[in-house]
């Protein structure tokens, strides 16, 4: 942001420092996450950077961590792993299912106590995550679904849906309602019109929601620490015991793995908001 | 209506009104339809459970239902001087019944939550009974210990007879219900409860404050920046925001440890000894870098997503009408972005309240908030009753702000990402 040629000295100086502070800040958000990445291809067993790694002799960089989070022996980071694709990919089903439907109603005019409504459906969001997982454990160990998979999935639905209903509730927002009245006017039933009209057009906030569920439940440990048995450990779980316990370099090495699969996740966010608005600007 | 204005008529006959009124209806239970499956869900696998914390808080039949023939015996029982033979002899059929389920235990752990000492003349009381004779068991039971013939304890066990009781919230708040039936607070070193509330308080605030002082210049930075250069920072915010909160937590770990990279930092630059490094982490300040820096995404977005729609020719006005660029901010633009302020505040706020897993890492003894508290009484001392009333406690706390945030914001107007 370049300044106008007749600035005064003292407002340039006052310019300098908030882009300072601002310089600052950035660093301060995203410097963190950049430690783990080098830390993790430690050769050694400590958290710091080793006087060869400042020196950046290649002997002090090594894989090992990485070897260690594939095979190492009797670690719990393949289970983790395949728990918690499986757990997030049908609780992010379960929450768009719900939450799409529960968004096309609530963005109808019609419809009555929009307001209670719309607050218990984004409740869990806002209900700190602590109360959440005291009341999911009561339902589910009542339920008998203590300890499952299925219990699991059943709670981070809870926890996904909200994200889904804002996204999608948003997106219809900026929805031409016309379309599908055109649709219905052509004889189109409103199953038809919702799978061949509607849905290509709100799709991007769809998946944007999707995301939000996805990664919500692919990174929560709170609920699962009340509902988890040994058999439905999951990478956050196993984060967690590991950074309690003692932290070792194949948690950094997970961390990183985990920082790679956020910025794929950020990158097609970005990309569908972006091609969100530039339909919704296309329709304007 | 005049009787001879006419009706308009549908096709069908019916006139217009009640046709328009039907296909209202119509609409109405459509749209009802889509949101019910999510709606009932909620309701039985979510608000059904929180309105059972709400019982389980307050339920107090455990006892109640351990010893029905005593309290029956002592409705009579004005509570000044010891009860009678008959309240001995039924609290005597009681506790018979309770040592064949093997559950008088249980009852000692209860009891003692009232009145302490209860443990070991209930342990007594028990080896004791075997050899109880028939008859005058009020002699018999005082004999056991010096307790059994104390007023207090009989009372004590009063207390426990109705089946509900505010005794956790009261609890939760350092309170109890002292021999005299009065609200009373426990001992100023024993207030460990309130310690944290203010805790939990003191640091929801100050990190939104501080949130709220970083934030606000760089998302300012990215509301004025053309396109090309405000997407690129943009990742600065987006990319901690979708990564995994522990990811972020172990990075913390590892910056503030005692050998870490801030310390050697410090050192470095000869601010601190190195044989004198500070502890920045397992105590508050390990609390309140962490969560600032997790939570400071969630300020930025709303306060660049209302900075955005203010137009810059507002300010250049500003300064054009005599103002210098500070006047021209506080006068113009700063009102402008109070919505944002508002709910990024509110937002960081409610979500730093109910902190708990990086409090738990980074917080040692001295960091850790309610949430904390919460869990460790749903995971080892089992006492999930007082779980349940600390957690509506701060249930209700969180309620208020969701309303107010409600009031000003408008839950519709959240915007991720």
């Amino acid at each position: 942001m370049a300044l106008p040629k007749y600035t005064e000295p003292h407002y340039r100086i006052w310019h300098y420092i908030y882009l300072t502070i601002c310089g600052a800040v950035f660093f301060f958000l995203i410097a963190p996450l950049f430690v783990i990445f080098p830390l993790s291809f430690n050769a050694e067993e400590f958290l710091s950077f080793s006087d060869g790694m400042k020196r950046l002799d290649p002997d002090a960089f090594s894989l090992r961590w990485y070897k260690d989070m594939i095979y190492g022996t009797k670690n719990p980071w393949g289970l983790a792993a395949k728990n918690s694709f499986i757990i997030a990919i049908f609780a992010t089903i379960g929450s768009v299912v719900l939450g799409t439907v529960a968004a096309l109603g609530l963005s109808s005019r019609h419809m009555p106590y929009k307001g209670l409504i719309m607050a218990v459906l984004i409740s869990p969001m806002i209900v700190p995550l602590i109360i959440s997982g005291v009341a999911i454990f009561f339902f589910m160990a009542k339920a008998g679904l203590a300890a499952t998979h299925t219990g699991i999935v059943l709670a981070h639905i809870i926890l996904g849906t909200p994200f889904v209903v804002i996204t999608v509730t948003a997106t219809l927002s900026g929805f031409d309602h016309s379309v599908t009245r055109a649709a219905a006017s052509l004889g189109s039933d409103p199953v038809n019109t919702f799978m061949k009209i509607t849905l290509p057009l709100i799709l991007p906030g769809v998946i944007s929601g999707g995301l939000f569920a996805f990664v919500t439940s692919f990174d929560e440990v709170v609920v699962v620490l009340f509902l988890a048995g040994l058999e439905n450990t999951t990478i956050p779980i196993q984060m967690w015991t590991g950074l309690r316990e003692q932290l070792s370099p194949t948690i950094l090495a997970v961390a990183t793995c985990l920082i790679i699969l956020s910025t794929l996740i950020l990158v097609t966010a970005e990309l569908l908001r972006r091609r969100s608005e530039r339909l919704r600007g296309i329709n304007q | 209506m005049s009787s001879e204005t006419k009706q308009i008529l549908t096709t069908d006959g019916i006139p217009l009104e009640v046709s328009l009124k039907k296909a209202e209806r119509k609409n109405k239970i459509k749209a009802f339809l889509l949101v019910a499956p999510l709606l009932f869900f909620l309701i039985i696998t979510y608000v059904f459970p929180i309105g059972d914390m709400l019982f389980r808080s307050v339920d107090d039949k455990m006892v109640t239902q351990m010893l029905p023939k005593t309290f029956k015996a002592m409705e009579n029982w004005d509570g000044q001087e010891l009860p009678d033979e008959e309240v001995f002899a039924a609290f005597h059929e009681d506790f018979i019944k309770l040592v064949e389920d093997k559950r008088e235990g249980k009852l000692s752990t209860q009891l003692n939550y009232t009145k302490n000492g209860f443990k070991s003349i209930i342990k007594k009381l028990r080896r004791k009974s075997k050899s109880f004779e028939e008859g005058n068991y009020k002699e018999q039971i005082m004999s056991v210990h010096k307790r059994w013939a104390d007023v207090e304890y009989w009372r004590a066990i009063k207390r426990r007879a109705p089946e509900f009781t505010s005794q956790k919230y009261l609890k939760g708040m350092d309170m109890y219900v002292n021999e005299e039936g009065k609200i009373v607070s426990v001992e100023e070193d024993r207030r460990i409860h309130r310690v944290l509330w203010l805790r939990t308080l003191e640091i929801a605030f100050f990190v939104t404050v501080f949130c709220f002082l970083m934030a606000y210049p760089i998302a300012h930075l990215l509301a004025t920046l053309p396109m090309k250069y405000s997407n690129l920072l943009m990742i600065c915010v987006l990319l901690p925001f979708w990564t995994s909160l522990l990811v972020r937590t172990a990075s913390w770990m590892i910056l503030l440890q005692q050998q870490g990279i801030v310390n050697d930092f410090f050192v470095g630059i000869g601010l601190v000894a190195d044989d004198n490094r500070p502890e920045m982490m397992y105590n508050k300040t390990g609390s309140y870098v962490a969560m600032t820096q997790i939570l400071l995404p969630f300020m930025v977005l709303p306060l660049y997503s209302v900075m955005k729609t203010i137009s810059p020719s507002l300010m250049r006005a500003g300064k054009s009408l005599g103002g210098t660029p500070f006047v021209a901010f506080w006068k113009v633009y700063f009102p402008l972005t109070i919505p944002g302020i508002g709910a990024g505040c509110l937002l960081v706020f409610i979500l730093a309240i109910g902190y708990y897993i990086t409090p738990a890492l980074v917080g040692g003894a001295s960091g850790t908030l309610i949430s904390n508290q919460i869990a460790f009484h749903m995971k080892s001392t089992l006492d999930w009753s007082f779980a349940s009333a600390m957690g509506l406690m701060l249930l209700s706390g969180v309620l208020v702000i969701y309303w107010l945030y409600n009031k000003l914001v408008g839950i519709d107007n959240i915007k991720l990402g």
